[in-house]
């Protein structure tokens, strides 16, 4: 371990640190703008000079320079104090001086960099040079007169979306980012793009010119747009969630979120049910809560044990606690999650969830994946992925031909091959040290739950379970923990004919299912669940609640509540507690505290963060399975009814899965 | 530098070079470009790979070849690289022609050394015959570009003409030069006066014995 002197104090620096990393080490602050410590290092800002001896008597740019033992680095001298200076005055030189008009304007690396080691004035009295902007796509708007060439972009792109569209054309001062022929970027990571761009070069398109930074407050919270648990922070303005931003969690998400988690923002505002519906005659008609609670409690007392309650994909533990809490009341237990028709088995939890830590994954060697497209079903596990295949991990996947932005080998898309895989395969995962399985929602659908468990010997060795169950929704964990599941799935709660169906923001239950029975949809949008409904209750959405998720780790995660419900919809929980009170059977909880304290009772495991402890048991089950294996999304960017009623989403399905050019129409 | 930009990717672009596809000749010396590059970075032949194709596509259409887009992405499945890694490199060597050319490719150098030996005298020489910067003449003979430096400021002012330096040049020598092109001759490349190649002009200024024979000079050191 090298040890250098940083500003007088020495330190000792891990074998492989950059010059950068160790004035960090030494809590120095350096400034920069290429530098990143997710991409590979390109040294073209020059923003990071130091002195550094030995070494030529000349400020070095530090991102680029191993850290050596013996070496003393200065970062305070009067030379890296010019030599900064003379660096910013020449990025500024080009840079326009619209900071006032500027999205970036208040969060802007440049901006402040500038006010910290630039000078305050210019000495530049020439004409500035200015870019045509280019079209990058339905989420990036860009402007890139303002753009410094740091290539964070091409380097994100390339490395970590690995959807390398984006280059550096011309040379010199003609140089200018775009994107290949200003085609929309394919990447559903590419609203990371704007997080990364240390000016105001690239910019969120569908939040340009709404909110300042210091206007908004700050809200932790995790995302339901997937069942990875990434976590994000929720940007708000009085009642309004403004934006979706990552926060850095090197466990789960690093520091990206996929587009749809940061873009469905916008229907958190959009077709909200903001009052209680009740049909009549065919028709829905606005009712108050007193009319609806009754309509509800009447309902309640005469189906009697009757009663069912299925969840959807973007709930949190409490409100399904909730809701099973009013079940157990009428004396019902029949819940299920599933609502696409799964039915698989849940005896062992440990069996439907990933074993390998997701931040293991990106040092698995050999890589089964089984019916599953990561890329659109866990965006943030596959730049995992990804990150493996680019450190040299065989791939190999059962399914229909996807690109997945690395490079696979197809074996076919007969699930008969999970039990006699190719040889290739075969050998590459048996001499593997980390080989990983991951058992895709597709796989799940058709029965192949009992064939990858048998299949699943040689991915489990000791310290190293790399046996994966990669689901979709980001209730699933929970739900399952909380035991929405029946044996036979949602098939068995037909067959017990319930009276009453409370349809739990679930929206996606195929039509034609429980006509005969009186339906209640608690949600948020209005949807295919509130479509079919006979009873509308408005909740709250993700946003509009504290909530515990737990991810396909089976992570335990708390976000919490960010603004209020629109209009008369309020929290899910408190809805069950005052039917509860009409029927006269009161659930036990009168606060939101209570209802936690009272789940993590009855279910301690989902009270303490962090990954829950499942002893690895795999259930005997039927290991056979055949037939062609499909993908469970059909289209990334509309899964679920928040993103089909956000308009972003729909323009970004229009565009990228359907391949709709808006070129024209949007410039 | 002129302002060089990508030619507009048309449909009818991609109908005339969809189908490009190298001539037998090409192939192989592509093939044998590609082989100088161990296993997994041949991606580092794609100077070579577009040049070939600018050739070709020179060869195809009578001029001095360009890289319309569709030949660029051919060299990125050549080469298993994303089309815009190719068009980064096309775009940032001057020496690919990002729109059409005419037969004769007038590259004449502006820089410091050559417009002080007078390369507007050149540029004017040019303009007399009709060439205008960043334009093909209308019979599709000439394109005239202003380069910065192309190396042989010895020689100022030079240009360089498709695969030839015409150096030391005159208003009279570069208007001798456009003249015999046009014609169909080929004038004489390197030094348009007397003088061998960059050496002193009217012969040696020292060291004269060696001129004659190989004298041995060690004895006066």
């Amino acid at each position: 371990m090298p040890k250098v002197t940083v500003d007088g104090v020495e330190i000792e620096v891990p074998q492989g640190a950059t010059v950068l990393q160790a004035c960090e080490l030494a809590g120095k602050e350096i400034p920069r703008f290429c530098y990143h410590e997710r991409l590979s290092i390109a040294g073209n800002c020059r923003m990071c000079l130091v002195e550094v001896a030995p070494g030529p008597p000349k400020p070095q740019a530090s991102c680029a320079l191993p850290a050596a033992d013996g070496q003393t680095i200065k970062t305070d001298t009067a030379m890296v104090k010019k030599a900064r200076e003379g660096v910013m005055e020449f990025l500024l030189i080009n840079h326009p001086l619209d900071c006032p008009i500027c999205d970036q304007g208040g969060e802007c690396d440049l901006q402040d960099q500038a006010m910290a080691y630039g000078r305050s004035y210019s000495r530049y009295d020439e004409n500035k040079r200015a870019v045509e902007d280019k079209y990058m796509g339905p989420v990036i708007k860009t402007s890139m007169t303002r753009c410094i060439q740091c290539t964070r972009c091409i380097r994100f792109a390339d490395e970590v979306a690995g959807t390398p569209e984006i280059g550096m054309l011309y040379r010199g001062e003609d140089s200018q980012i775009t994107s290949y022929l200003e085609r929309a970027l394919t990447s559903e990571l590419s609203g990371n793009l704007a997080d990364i761009c240390p000016v105001g070069a690239l910019l969120q398109r569908p939040q340009s010119f709404e909110s300042r930074p210091w206007e908004l407050r700050k809200v932790p919270a995790i995302d339901v747009m997937d069942a990875v648990g990434s976590n994000i922070r929720l940007d708000v303005r009085q009642r309004q969630v403004m934006r979706i931003l990552p926060r850095t969690n090197d466990a789960v998400n690093e520091e990206w979120i996929h587009d749809k988690t940061r873009h469905h923002v916008d229907a958190l505002v959009r077709n909200r049910l903001d009052r209680p519906w009740i049909r009549e005659n065919g028709k829905l008609r606005a009712a108050t809560w007193n009319e609806a609670l009754e309509a509800f409690a009447k309902q309640l007392k005469s189906a009697g044990k009757k009663v069912a309650a299925i969840a959807g994909d973007l709930l949190d533990a409490e409100t399904m606690y909730a809701a099973k809490k009013l079940l157990a009341g009428q004396g019902s237990k029949l819940l299920e999650g599933r609502q696409t028709g799964l039915d698989y088995d849940v005896s062992s939890l440990s069996a439907l969830r990933f074993n390998t830590p997701i931040a293991d994954l990106e040092n698995a060697d050999a890589i089964l994946l089984v019916g599953s497209n990561p890329r659109w079903e866990a965006p943030l596990v596959n730049t995992r992925l990804r990150k493996a295949a680019r450190k040299g991990a065989k791939v190999f996947a059962i399914g229909p031909v996807a690109d997945l932005a690395f490079p696979v080998t197809w074996l076919g898309d007969d699930l008969k091959l999970i039990g006699k895989l190719p040889k290739e395969a075969a050998d590459a995962i048996a001499k593997a040290e980390r080989p990983v399985m991951i058992v895709g929602p597709g796989a799940l659908g058709k029965g192949a739950l009992g064939a990858a468990l048998k299949a699943s010997g040689p991915f489990i060795k000791t310290g190293w379970n790399g046996f994966n169950t990669l689901h979709i929704s980001a209730a699933r964990m929970a739900g399952l923990i909380l035991g929405y599941a029946q044996k036979g799935g949602i098939a068995d709660i037909e067959a017990a004919k319930p009276e009453l169906v409370l349809l739990l923001g679930a929206d996606e239950v195929p039509d034609g299912k429980f006509d005969k029975a009186f339906k209640v949809y608690v949600g948020h949008h209005g949807d295919k669940g509130a479509k079919q409904a006979d009873l509308v209750l408005p909740a709250a959405a993700w946003s509009e609640k504290h909530g515990t998720y737990v991810n396909i780790e089976g992570r335990v995660q708390r976000g919490e509540r960010a603004t209020f419900p629109p209009g008369d919809a309020r929290e899910d929980w408190t809805i069950f507690r005052a039917v509860s009170d009409l029927t006269g059977k009161p659930l036990p909880f009168d606060r939101f505290d209570q209802l936690r304290a009272a789940m993590v009772a009855d279910h301690p495991e989902l009270g303490t963060d962090g990954v829950i402890d499942w002893k690895w048991s795999a259930p005997k089950l039927d290991a056979k399975a055949e037939g062609p294996v499909g993908y469970a999304i059909k289209d990334f960017y509309l899964t679920n009814a928040i993103c089909r009623a956000s308009p972003t989403m729909q323009r970004c399905s229009e565009e990228l899965v359907h391949g709709q050019s808006f070129l024209e129409a949007a410039e | 530098m002129a302002e060089r930009l990508l030619h507009p990717d048309t449909p009818e672009l991609r109908e005339r070079w969809g189908g490009f596809a190298w001539t037998e000749a090409n192939a192989k010396a592509a093939a044998a470009a590609i082989a100088k590059y161990p296993e997994g970075r041949q991606q580092s032949a794609v100077i070579p790979l577009l040049d070939l194709a600018q050739r070709q596509v020179g060869e195809e259409t009578g001029t001095q070849g360009w890289l319309p887009i569709p030949v660029q992405e051919f060299i990125a499945r050549e080469l298993k690289m994303p089309p815009v890694a190719v068009t980064e490199v096309a775009t940032f060597y001057t020496m690919f022609n990002l729109a059409p050319v005419g037969k004769f490719h007038v590259q004449v150098c502006g820089t410091t050394p050559c417009m002080l030996r007078g390369s507007d005298d050149v540029l004017s020489a040019c303009y007399k015959r009709g060439l205008k910067k960043g334009h093909t003449t209308k019979d599709g003979l000439f394109t005239l570009t202003e380069v910065e430096c192309l190396g042989v400021c010895a020689n100022a002012p030079m240009v360089q003409i498709n695969d030839d330096n015409f150096e030391d040049l005159t208003e009279a020598s570069m208007g001798a030069i456009l003249d015999a092109l046009a014609e169909g001759k080929q004038p004489k490349p390197g030094p348009q006066i007397e003088r061998q190649t960059s050496a002193p002009e009217g012969g040696p200024t020292t060291l004269k014995k060696m001129a004659e024979r190989n004298y041995d000079y060690r004895g006066q050191w």
